[in-house]
């Protein structure tokens, strides 16, 4: 297991976690100890947000990994990611239990509307933790395990992948859009009550929740830290930019590549799975194939391939939609429309660039220093 | 994960993917023989009715005019490229035709391509390290730790082809002439048994050409070299025997001073390249 020790040995991760904590304690002090009323307090609701926009991160890792290390770019990761929501969104659904509109002990309210008199098989078991937690990454993984197997075996690349990516999301969208699928057709899954047998309402739960979804995201990124810098993540960096040559070398990349994949589709849905207990509902928008653009937008924004860069994009754009879709809801697609082009042209690299690029010339500036006092 | 796992580990069923053995059987003959071997593109026949063999621990030139079909036929040996008929054999017990490219890499055929290709984004370490011959499959690369055996070996062939200064620099700022020594290097971490070697001294100055005529000679008799080259001077200097490719099949074989004064050869390359020159 030394391999995932690697990541701790860096700097950059070492800061990521440490602004990361920071960030997560400051934010449980300001909620918790600060008076009500006081401008630094933070409210439920705003811890709240904070842990979407952190789940959100989640998933912006998930997107780098693949498309930073493996030149991959998926357009459908918001699959993998409202796949992990609905394993959780089905296990809260049998949580709520009596309580729904109609009193059906065990059917949820919309197969009670819709006159099933039976669970679909498939919805056995999520009323167990134990069953639906694992599912949320299994579900996921098993599709991106059977999506990559067929694409990466029939060697599809480049503009081909991404369009077919899109597609797959696409497909499950309208699929889940059908009542007879038994996932709550158009409104989705919501109404949810408790998680593990706590009020989803309260504002404990809520940072819990936070909490929760803070260390998943630590977790999560020091796994793809350590994938990328171990060997597997050099043979990643060497098929990205010459697939033949690491053939030639002996590698699998196509299996490489399924690996890689169904690693970061079960990341984005343990990220859609923290996501949906803290927006209380999970219904087919996720599928959109423009969600998963946006995905990618952040992680251009933020800057490929270095994992934190997908981290700030996320954060960033999600926290500009929120202020920008208060002032002026329609004009959000655009803005970020705008942004994109502006970075792409301004900051090739994101904004990571941009911080890495500082922290460079500085080190230079302090070397020739050195020398000159030498 | 455990079907992960699973898939990974199904290499285990072909035994001579195991990397640590010589499997190639060149007890009876040859390691490398291709027979009556055709291959078109849209009806154009770029191999015709090829037969070659090299010898086990032989050096072996192939000249030919552009378009004769040498990159070519490194594609077929290599896997990349299917022939329509005939058959390649390396050593006597592996049917080349019946394996996937990293299947024929890792039996110990290295290639160096035309063009060069190291890991651009990768150091020249790395760009070693990579290329060593060890477990190749998912899991255990990502579990692969570096050791002081694999150190030794990046070192020893980092001097080798002489970048020991620049291992820690990434591959893509090396010049031209450091690339493909790097590349023939990346082939050497292999420990091939067999090296296909496409115009190495492509664009280099006449020290680096030295250099490289060299270090191909050192590593004959260890392993079987195989050289596609235009430059003849550079031929002249290295080769014992030499194959003329023309039009996709042998034109003829032999020492250089041989195929030199053989009209054939004359009238079909060496002819051209007099009045080009
Ligand atoms: N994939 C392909 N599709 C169509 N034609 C091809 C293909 N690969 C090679 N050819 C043709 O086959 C012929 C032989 O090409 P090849 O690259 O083997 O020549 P070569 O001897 O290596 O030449 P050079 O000295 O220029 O490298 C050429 O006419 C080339 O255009
Ligand atoms: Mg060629």
């Amino acid at each position: 297991m030394h391999w995932l020790g690697q990541p701790f040995k860096e700097r950059s991760t070492l800061i990521f976690l440490g602004v990361l904590l920071t960030a997560l304690v400051a934010v449980t002090v300001l909620h918790l100890v600060v008076p009500q009323g006081h401008p630094l307090y933070v409210s439920a609701y705003t811890v709240n947000l904070f842990g979407k926009y952190l789940s959100y991160a989640l998933l912006a890792v998930a997107v780098d990994l693949v498309w930073g290390y493996l030149g991959i770019l998926s357009l459908g990761h918001g699959a993998f990611f409202a796949l992990g929501g609905y394993a959780m969104g089905m296990y809260l659904m049998r949580q709520i239990g009596e309580r729904g509109v109609y009193g059906h002990p065990v059917l949820p309210d919309f197969m009670v509307f819709l006159n099933w008199d039976s669970l679909p098989w498939y919805w056995y078991g999520f009323d167990s933790a134990w069953i639906a937690f694992p599912m949320v990454m299994l579900a996921p993984g098993l599709l991106a395990l059977v999506f990559g197997f067929l694409a990466f075996r029939s060697r599809v690349t480049g503009v081909y992948l991404s369009i077919i990516t899109q597609a797959m999301t696409f497909a499950l969208m309208l699929a889940f859009f059908r009542n007879e699928m038994g996932f709550g057709g158009n409104n989705g899954l919501t109404d949810f009550r408790d998680i593990l047998g706590f009020d989803l309402r309260s504002d404990q739960v809520r940072l819990g929740l936070f909490l929760a979804t803070g260390i998943a995201l630590a977790l999560g990124f020091v796994l793809c830290r350590a994938i990328v810098t171990s060997k597997l993540g050099r043979v990643c960096v060497a098929a990205r930019d010459a697939e033949a040559r690491t053939r030639f070398l002996g590698y699998r990349v196509e299996r490489v590549q399924l690996f890689v994949f169904v690693v970061s589709a079960m990341l984005a849905g343990v990220a859609g799975a923290l996501y949906v207990p803290q927006v209380g509902i999970i219904n087919p928008s996720e599928f959109s194939p423009l969600f998963s653009i946006e995905i990618v937008v952040w992680v251009a924004l933020g800057g490929r391939a270095t994992l934190y860069g997908a981290v700030i994009g996320a954060i960033l754009v999600n926290y500009a939609k929120t202020v920008f879709t208060g002032i002026m809801p329609d004009a959000w697609l655009f803005a970020l429309g705008g942004l994109f082009v502006l970075v792409t042209v301004l900051l090739p690299k994101g904004i990571a660039g941009v911080l890495a690029y500082r922290v460079r010339k500085r080190g230079v500036t302090e070397n020739d220093g050195k020398e000159a006092t030498a | 994960m455990s079907l992960l796992q699973s898939m990974a580990q199904r290499d285990r069923v072909f035994d001579f993917l195991v990397p640590s053995e010589s499997p190639v059987d060149v007890r009876h003959g040859p390691i490398l023989y291709m027979e009556d071997v055709t291959v078109s593109f849209d009806g154009f026949k770029a191999i015709n009715d090829l037969n070659l063999t090299i010898d086990d621990g032989e050096l072996r030139c192939i000249i030919g005019p552009n378009g004769a079909g040498k990159t070519t036929m490194m594609d077929i040996i290599t896997g990349k490229t299917r022939p329509d008929t005939g058959s390649v054999w390396f050593g006597s017990r592996h049917n080349l035709l019946t394996l996937s490219e990293p299947e024929i890499a890792r039996l110990g055929i290295g290639r160096k391509f035309q063009k060069p290709t190291v890991f651009e984004a990768l150091t020249v370490f790395e760009n070693l390290e990579l290329a060593m011959a060890t477990d190749k499959r998912v899991l255990p690369t990502l579990m692969a730790r570096m050791n002081g055996d694999i150190r030794d070996r990046i070192d020893e062939v980092l001097g080798m082809i002489g970048l020991e200064a620049q291992y820690r620099q990434p591959a893509g700022i090396l010049s031209h002439g450091q690339k493909q020594w790097l590349e023939i290097g990346m082939l050497l971490m292999q420990r091939p048994r067999l090296l296909l070697v496409d115009e190495p001294v492509a664009g280099m100055t006449e020290q680096e050409m030295e250099r490289t005529a060299e270090l191909l000679t050192g590593l004959a008799g260890k392993q079987s070299v195989v050289v596609v080259e235009h430059d003849m001077g550079f031929v002249r200097s290295i080769a014992r025997k030499v194959t003329v490719l023309h039009q996709g099949s042998v034109l003829a074989e032999g020492t250089m001073d041989q195929v030199q004064s053989d009209p054939k050869v004359i009238e079909v390359y060496l002819g051209e390249s007099e009045e080009a020159a």
